[in-house]
């Protein structure tokens, strides 16, 4: 990260450099709170916030934090904030926390947030690392959102739990697809979606890691 | 202190200074945000209380709720005996106050369930519950009692509201659960809970077992059991199978079935 631009490190995690898409991280939560729009960007907040305050507060003690203590210390921080969100959540956003529940106190092992506090906090300023958090959280965001827009969509035939499709079970002719509602159809979304974006910005492919040898021996018939 | 970042000394300055920030803000949080969640949890188990008791208006005002649900009394029930215990017996100020869900995992209030009596897969069964009355000029009108038990992935928590003859359904939903958002999810579904009203949990010339069900498929209106089905819901059958069993629990022996006869005699 040598380029330190403010408007790269806000804008490139969202499709250059995108946590989930490139660095398959935090596909996890990414599965789970990805049934409906709403909550995915209620997720996206609170992800954004965590990633934020955490990158912010990492890089401001990050000349004291000792070496051989330095994930701990980082996770403490980030424990620490998402039980804030939490704690806000339910105070401020009832409804939507007790959907959401466990998946808030998860974004503690959210791979995006440690790893942005690892590898960009510890060695930039605080406002920088602030905006990175931002950046990232939006790229993590852009990606729930995509993800939510199809399986809302396609899967309840509807947008922020306002019908577009009227669906069979309300009298309407549209038979929702059931797959989309559960986890592993967003492995399906999320794989289309990266192929998507490889395809566009081709620097993002990887070298392949071994060739296939031909097939020399006929077997079987 | 040494100016060397990686010396012991400054490891463990670091790291006791961290926790302390930290358990200051974390607590800080908590403390401060408890009266508020309190306050949305309360609101939320009254909403739920008065949307089952089919009285209220939609999208009221907390205040509103708060004037809605003065209407309601709180009253406790042993469910062995099906009479009603007063407050004072279990050490409490109201009835309001009890905590039910607390009770039913405390060994002092509950009794462990054999596996053939668990229908309902809640293996603990607390043996005082919290019922509310909607009473218009001291008759009852409304009976709306608390049930709960296993779907497919969680616990579902629910009111059942029964109009004064103790058998008629008034009103039913749940309040708390974790089923999957579009096929079991859709007990929430308000189309799904119109049909409630107007069912009938007890066939009574017939004993005083529970018979209501989920029917697979749909019910069939022109059968005379018509009243005791409700259409069950399609890609949902284990959170559907559930709620049946759960309704037959606190429906049934060991739940409000001595208390419901008891106020079909008296009322």
């Amino acid at each position: 990260m040598s380029d330190t631009s403010i408007k790269k490190v806000l804008l490139d995690p969202i499709a250059t450099n995108n946590p989930i898409a490139l660095q398959i991280l935090g596909i996890c939560s990414a599965l789970a709170v990805t049934t409906s729009l709403k909550l995915s960007i209620v997720m996206t907040i609170a992800v954004c916030l965590v990633t934020a305050f955490s990158s912010m507060s990492v890089s401001m003690i990050r000349n004291h934090i000792p070496s051989s203590i330095r994930i701990i210390v980082q996770m403490t921080i980030i424990a620490s904030l998402v039980i804030v969100v939490d704690q806000l959540l339910r105070a401020f956003a009832y409804d939507l926390s007790k959907q959401l529940s466990v998946f808030v106190g998860l974004i503690i092992t959210n791979c995006i947030v440690m790893g942005r506090a690892e590898a960009f906090a510890m060695k930039n300023g605080p406002g920088m690392s602030f905006v990175d958090g931002i950046g990232n959280g939006l790229g993590y965001g852009a990606m729930l959102i995509a993800v939510a827009f199809v399986r809302e969509f396609l899967g309840s035939g509807s947008l922020f739990g306002v019908e577009i499709l009227t669906t069979v079970n309300n009298g309407g002719w549209y038979q929702p697809n059931g797959l989309l509602l559960l986890p592993p159809s967003a492995f399906f979304i999320i794989g289309l979606i990266i192929w998507g974006l490889r395809a566009w910005k081709t620097e993002q492919k990887e070298p392949v890691d071994f060739k296939m040898k031909a097939h020399v021996t006929r077997e079987a018939f | 202190m040494s100016s060397n970042k990686e010396s012991t000394q400054k490891t463990i300055i670091v790291a006791l200074l961290l926790c302390l920030v930290c358990s200051i803000v974390v607590a800080a949080s908590v403390v401060l945000l408890r009266p508020i969640q309190e306050k949305n949890k309360a609101l939320n188990l009254k909403v739920n209380i008065l949307a089952a008791a089919g009285i209220l208006k939609e999208g009221s005002s907390a205040d509103e709720v708060e004037k809605t649900f003065e209407r309601i009394t709180a009253k406790l029930v042993d469910l062995n005996t099906g009479e009603y215990v007063s407050a004072e017996m279990l050490g409490l100020k109201e009835a309001i106050d009890y905590d039910q869900k607390k009770a039913s995992k405390d060994p002092k209030l509950s009794k462990v369930l054999t596996g053939d009596q668990d229908i309902a897969g809640i293996k603990r069964r607390e043996q005082y519950a919290k019922v509310y009355l909607l009473e218009e000029n001291d008759v009852v009108e409304t009976i709306i009692v608390p049930v709960h038990g296993y779907g497919l992935w969680s616990t579902l928590y629910g009111f059942v509201a029964l109009e004064n003859d103790a058998n008629t359904v008034a009103g039913f939903g749940f309040y708390q659960h974790a089923e999957t958002p579009g096929l079991g999810g859709e007990v929430d579904n308000p189309k799904w809970k119109a049909q409630w009203p107007g069912k009938k949990i007890y066939d009574l010339s017939a004993g005083e077992e529970p018979v209501i069900k989920l029917v697979k498929g749909g019910v069939n209106l022109t059968r005379p059991d018509a009243v005791y089905g409700v259409d069950g819901l399609s890609g949902a059958t284990l959170t559907g199978r559930g709620v049946t069993n759960l309704l037959h629990f606190w429906m049934g022996d060991n739940g409000f079935q001595k208390y419901l006869s008891r106020m079909r005699e008296g009322a």
